[in-house]
């Protein structure tokens, strides 16, 4: 056997990430860049970047209104986009899936259109300590008008959800459970099975952040039995300012409407409007439809890569990211539970995470720094900060190793 | 840019160890500056004595842009009249966001003190890091103007 057939078959079929690099145009245009900052937002592949571009040169107009063609044309693209999301969950129904402009926007909808109605005085919504700020913030801001009280189940010592101090959090005041499926500040993998089933023995809907996970696990709402899932385009290959939200029928059926405009009514007087049923009741206005078929691309590129081949990337890397960098004297690797995946958050003795991601910047590794919109876990932590390396399927061992490289460097010069 | 001229000797010398590093027991004006971006925060104490700033310090945590800074102008400023510390922070600040006059060049007999400031002006190459050297000074103006307040970056 040649030595080229001996490399063949020990590489992973028909998943190499300096292939799956070149398919996105921004390393091309700047050499050397060391991109670990997908948690934050994903580069996009040629063939998200052409099908937007494509789409306007070719088949747009408004949706849902023209009687000409082309309109229609346009329509049956945007709602094929809606078709390609339900199939990326598994959701049982296209008239499950939601557009909105991202996660963000979707877990403002629930709080608004789902919790303004049905939570009450002495309320509980069960979050956890790991969560985005985007995942509390709107729950705060419906507090006041509801009289809900927001609880956040803790940590344990490892950095993983404390499961059982969890389940104790739940009770009869419990309405809903809204958790992030994956850490987006440390990669932090949570239960979310067994985090659905005891919220659902309790009696409590469940609300899912797969902000995180969309783009590195296979997710199947059906089977989680979730009552809504949330992500958002960007962080999955896909454009800005587009991303889905997932409820189940009947609970989308029982929401009123969250903002009020056109293509989102039945019939309209100046005494009464008469509202579309779910998707559309929830779509006021002209949406993003170049975003939403842009998406759909980004799905269908995910789902070609395969999504079992990605999450093995993915451990493949993140493992030997933990194995590289907390070599490196002075490194820390921030507590992430029993289940790591795509996050590795450091903390390095004596350099600020700033400091820290100006010195990488220089040698064209792009890391985030700071509290990744995650400030309670921070302070729950004891860290103002941390220096974030987030991975995709672009990256590979020479990524870690460059950076393992700049980490030694910065090292260096605050020594 | 070379990361070696941002994080010169100096800067990492005041960011290790921040001179003037404490509260002041009677300050007569105190504001904290906050930058939401990175989460740090530093108070300013301030004692004036008529137009003189007789004692000036900081307490806080931040990068080290943020503490040299910080450490810095509690040494230049310290003994200079309120006038004279509004000018150094005028220039100091155009110096540090790249809007320096070409062809001004300051003639208050303040030079010396601009030049000890010198070493933080890398940051103009780093658009995102200016804010790390502004924040103290910000929060030092603020408490010259209000007495006690939090001043945030953006």
């Amino acid at each position: 056997m040649s030595a080229a057939n001996l490399q063949a078959n020990t590489a992973k079929p028909g998943f190499d990430p300096r292939r799956i690099k070149r398919d996105f145009p921004i390393f091309a245009n700047n050499p050397g860049l060391v991109f670990l900052d997908s948690a934050a937002s994903a580069q996009k592949p040629a063939a998200v970047i052409d099908r937007v571009s494509d789409f306007y040169r070719t088949d747009y107009a408004n949706v849902h209104r023209g009687v000409y063609r082309l309109s229609a044309r346009s329509s049956e693209l945007y709602e094929g986009a809606r078709e390609t999301a339900r199939k990326f969950l598994n959701a049982a129904s296209s008239d499950e899936i939601v557009f909105v402009r991202g996660a963000t926007e979707a877990i403002n909808l629930v709080a608004y259109s789902w919790g303004m109605n049905f939570l009450k005085p002495g309320d509980e919504v069960l979050v956890t300590e790991l969560e985005h700020h985007a995942n509390i913030v709107p729950w705060q801001l419906i507090r006041e008008r509801t009289g809900l009280k927001l609880v956040a189940a803790p940590i344990d010592a490892s950095g993983g959800l404390d499961l059982a101090a969890f389940e104790r959090m739940l009770s009869k005041k419990t309405k809903l459970v809204a958790v992030t499926q994956l850490a987006n500040a440390t990669g932090a993998l949570l239960p979310i099975e067994a985090i659905i089933r005891l919220a659902h023995q309790a009696g409590a809907k469940v609300l899912i952040d797969g902000c995180q996970a969309a783009p590195r696990l296979s997710v199947d709402v059906r089977a989680l039995d979730c009552d809504f899932y949330v992500f958002s385009g960007h962080k999955t290959y896909g454009p800005t300012g587009i991303g889905v939200l997932y409820a189940k029928k009947a609970i989308l059926e029982s929401m009123p409407p969250f903002q009020g405009g056109g293509d989102m009514i039945e019939q309209v007087t100046f005494e009464k409007t008469t509202f579309q049923h779910p998707p559309h009741r929830f779509e006021a206005g002209t949406p993003d439809i170049s975003g939403a078929i842009g998406l759909a691309r980004a799905l269908d590129y995910i789902d070609d890569l395969g999504r079992d081949a990605i999450l093995a990337h993915e451990e493949h890397l993140t493992f030997y990211g933990v194995d590289r960098l907390s070599k490196i004297p002075g490194v820390r690797l921030v507590n992430a539970g029993q289940n790591r995946l795509g996050i590795l958050s450091l903390d390095v003795q004596g350099i600020h995470p700033h400091d820290l991601a100006t010195i990488l910047d220089q040698h064209k590794v792009a890391v985030r720094a700071g509290h990744h919109c995650a400030q309670p876990l921070m302070d729950r932590l004891g860290l103002s900060g941390t220096t974030r390396a987030s991975l995709g399927i672009y990256n590979d061992e020479s990524d870690i190793d460059a950076l393992a490289e700049a980490l030694v460097q910065a090292r260096k010069i605050f020594g | 840019m070379d990361t070696r001229e941002l994080y010169q000797d100096i800067i990492l010398d005041h960011g290790r160890h921040p001179r003037n590093f404490r509260a002041l027991a009677h300050p007569t004006h105190t504001a904290q500056g906050h930058n939401p971006l990175c989460g740090d925060r530093v108070t300013v104490y301030l004692e004036l004595d008529g137009d003189t700033i007789k004692d000036l310090s900081f307490e806080g945590r931040g990068c080290a842009i943020s503490t040299a800074s910080a450490s810095l102008m509690t040494e230049v400023l310290k003994g200079k009249s309120v006038a004279a510390a509004e000018e150094l922070f005028k220039d100091f600040h155009a110096r540090v966001t790249g809007h320096e006059h070409p062809e001004k060049h300051p003639s208050h007999g303040l030079e010396d003190d601009l030049e000890r400031l010198d070493p933080l002006t890398g940051v103009k190459a780093y658009p995102a890091r200016v804010k790390c050297a502004t924040l103290a000074w910000h929060a030092f103006e603020a408490a010259l103007k209000d007495g006690n307040v939090t001043v945030k970056t953006e």
